[in-house]
């Protein structure tokens, strides 16, 4: 039997992320022949629903507020429950990014159901709704279901694949009035960090550096790969730490989790923390100056030598190679 | 300030994992306090000292967390609680654990709750904010900064590498990021206090709870290992060779470029 289910679009500086689109597939999934909404919230939103129903959503519901313009957990909670409550769905569907993280656990206890947190695939078998997520910081899964109440899960970024866009597809978009009222937390100063380019949390190639890339400076071949492959730059937090590069670019469990068809871990040790924020990637290439590092573990392709030797060679090759095609 | 710290033992993930009987193996596994709680324990102990008052770590589990909890009191909180669910619950998720938490946190009067962000074995992040909402209080997820001044809280939070600056009241929950703090280990002395120091015991009657009020909300239907990746291929040869070969590889086998 077909279910509702309804999914969180997240937008960030204007634009739909990535992960909603992925949201609409796996709501799809869950949906079978039922009905997919998207929501939007936010200040100014509306227009981002078509692309919604683009890709694969039946209608969208908006909910428009100044007080959304910044993200706080009261003022999304209101507004996210206000939609739930109108439209009564079998399963919901955010992100597992830190809005999602932030605010699902919330919605949750309010409704008081079960939450299904980070998942990497959604399946129906027998009638369940099945997700599989890491546990154990990468180290092994577990598929879990619901058994009582809403379906109710978040799902990591780059796991499931979108619907391709049909521009053609068509839905209703209708708005709900909520008031938005006592919010107990303030934003008062919101500093963005250097991101320019690619979205670490979206880029399908990233290119990254650690300890080993030894400076600032250290890090520009990794850029250069970087932009001739059309990917982003990460960091280890050794790197972070030793202050050849921004925190924002981190990755692993305190930073961000990515999931690459392409990763090149260019002077990272591996370790665990590390690897909870890769592991999941397609293809791992690792290159280290020490034969016992760990992240040889997790690659398909290593290559044991100097950072600062091969990546310049790599650079060549790869240029080489995009010339020819 | 009356303080709390929401603590949970967690395997240390650092170990090799494996699965026996459909569960992940604790046999001989090393445990220890999340490592994000750590983070919780240390500002916990930097408010009282700033503001006076006195700290009191909780945990859900079993008996074999006291070990965890009697190193937060060795670290120099002051109190410690064990929740012990292993008679009574069979089945929790985190509905489970945030509900007991809440039911025992209800009428303690805390002026502030710490927790980590998140649980590096079970890793949901949800058991903070789920409990803020229960106890109808504020929170903010993984913060890096905290202070308070008479009753507001202005806390940094990391959002993905950008940094908000927040400002809330007391009473309010907050879950711990990495940057918050360097925890300290426990000293000697410390060691010696936490042994005098209390740890009471609960189970779930006495907060007059019964199994049905925690019934779990989601089921684990399957562990696994992720399949295990061929073993990775370290090129040979000449540097330059390698690199010409891992170029090929990355286009004709893996096709990633
Ligand atoms: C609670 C907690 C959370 C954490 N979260 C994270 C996280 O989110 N992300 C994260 O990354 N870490 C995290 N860590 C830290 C983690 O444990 C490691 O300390 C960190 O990942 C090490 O960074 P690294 O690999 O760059 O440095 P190192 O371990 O020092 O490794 C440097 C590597 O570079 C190689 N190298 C040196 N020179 C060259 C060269 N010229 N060419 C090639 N190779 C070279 C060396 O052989 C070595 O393997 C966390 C730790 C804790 C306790
Ligand atoms: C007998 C038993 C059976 C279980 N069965 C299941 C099961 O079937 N399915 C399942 O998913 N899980 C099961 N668990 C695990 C447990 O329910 C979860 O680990 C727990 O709900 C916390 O979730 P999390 O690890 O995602 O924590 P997160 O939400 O990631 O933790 C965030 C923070 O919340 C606090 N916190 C989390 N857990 C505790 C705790 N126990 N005590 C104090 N503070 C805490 C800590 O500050 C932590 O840093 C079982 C546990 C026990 C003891």
């Amino acid at each position: 039997m077909g279910k509702k289910v309804t999914v969180l679009g997240e937008v960030r500086d204007g634009a739909l992320r990535n992960v909603s689109f992925e949201g609409v597939a796996a709501a799809r999934t869950i949906a079978e022949d039922g009905e997919v909404v998207a929501v939007l919230l936010g200040a100014e939103v509306k227009g981002l629903a078509e692309e919604l129903i683009a890709s694969g959503a039946d209608r969208a519901v908006v909910v428009e507020n100044e007080k959304l313009a910044e993200y706080t957990s009261d003022g999304f909670a209101q507004a996210f429950l206000a939609v739930i409550e109108q439209e009564q769905p079998d399963a919901i569907i955010a992100g597992h990014t830190a809005l999602g993280k932030d605010l699902s656990p919330k919605i949750a206890s309010k409704l008081g159901s079960g939450l299904i947190s980070d998942a990497v695939k959604v399946e129906v078998e027998g009638g369940n709704v099945v997700f599989t997520r890491p546990i154990y910081s990468g180290k092994a899964f577990e598929k879990k279901i619901v058994t009582d109440g809403v379906i109710f899960a978040t799902i990591r970024p780059n796991n499931i694949q979108p619907l391709g866009k049909d521009d053609a597809r068509t839905g209703d978009v209708s708005e709900l009035t909520v008031e938005i009222k006592d919010l107990r937390t303030i934003v008062r100063e919101v500093a963005k960090k250097a991101t320019q380019g690619v979205d670490l949390s979206e880029a399908k190639i990233i290119v990254a550096g650690g300890r080993g890339v030894k400076s600032e400076d250290g890090f520009k071949p990794l850029q250069e790969l970087a932009d001739l492959l059309g990917g982003a730059v990460g960091a280890s937090r050794g790197a972070c730490d030793a202050e050849y590069c921004d925190y924002s670019l981190q990755i692993g469990q305190t930073g961000k989790v990515v999931t690459p068809d392409l990763y090149i871990a260019c002077g990272i040790s591996g370790a665990i923390q590390h690897l909870a924020g890769m592991s999941n990637s397609k293809v791992i290439v690792a290159i280290n100056k020490d034969p016992e590092a760990n992240i040889f573990n997790v690659a398909d392709y290593g290559i044991v030598g100097d950072l600062f030797e091969v990546v310049p060679m790599l650079v060549e090759e790869f240029k080489s190679l995009l010339v020819e095609a | 300030m009356n303080i709390f710290v929401l603590l949970k033992r967690t395997f240390d993930t650092e170990e090799k994992i494996a699965i026996a009987n459909g569960a992940i193996n604790e046999e001989g596994a090393e445990f220890i306090i999340n490592p994000y709680d750590e983070y919780a324990v240390e500002e916990a102990i930097q408010i009282r000292d700033q503001h006076g008052g006195e700290v009191t770590v909780v945990t859900v589990g079993n008996e074999e967390a006291e070990k965890q909890l009697r190193t937060a009191l060795a670290m120099g909180a002051d109190k410690a609680v064990l929740i012990n669910t292993e008679e009574d619950v069979e089945v929790s998720d985190q509905f489970t654990t945030a509900k007991i938490l809440a039911e025992y946190l209800k009428d303690k009067e805390a002026d502030i709750i710490l927790a980590g962000n998140v649980a590096i074995d079970n890793g949901s992040g949800q058991v903070g904010p789920r409990v803020a909402d229960l106890l109808d209080i504020p929170y903010v997820t993984t913060i890096t900064n905290l202070e308070i001044s008479g009753e507001t809280v202005t806390v940094v939070r990391d959002v993905e590498g950008d940094s908000e600056t927040i400002e809330t009241q007391l009473p309010v929950l907050v879950t711990a990021q990495q940057g918050l703090n360097e925890p300290r280990y426990p000293s000697l002395p410390g060691i010696m206090k936490a042994k005098k120091k209390p740890l009471e015991e609960l189970e779930i009657d006495d907060l007059d709870l019964d199994e049905d009020d925690v019934e779990a909300k989601t089921k684990v239907v399957e562990i696994f290992l992720p399949p295990s990746k061929e073993a990775g291929r370290v090129l040979e040869g000449e540097l330059n060779e390698q690199v010409q070969e891992l170029v090929s590889l990355l286009h004709k086998e893996a096709k990633v470029i």
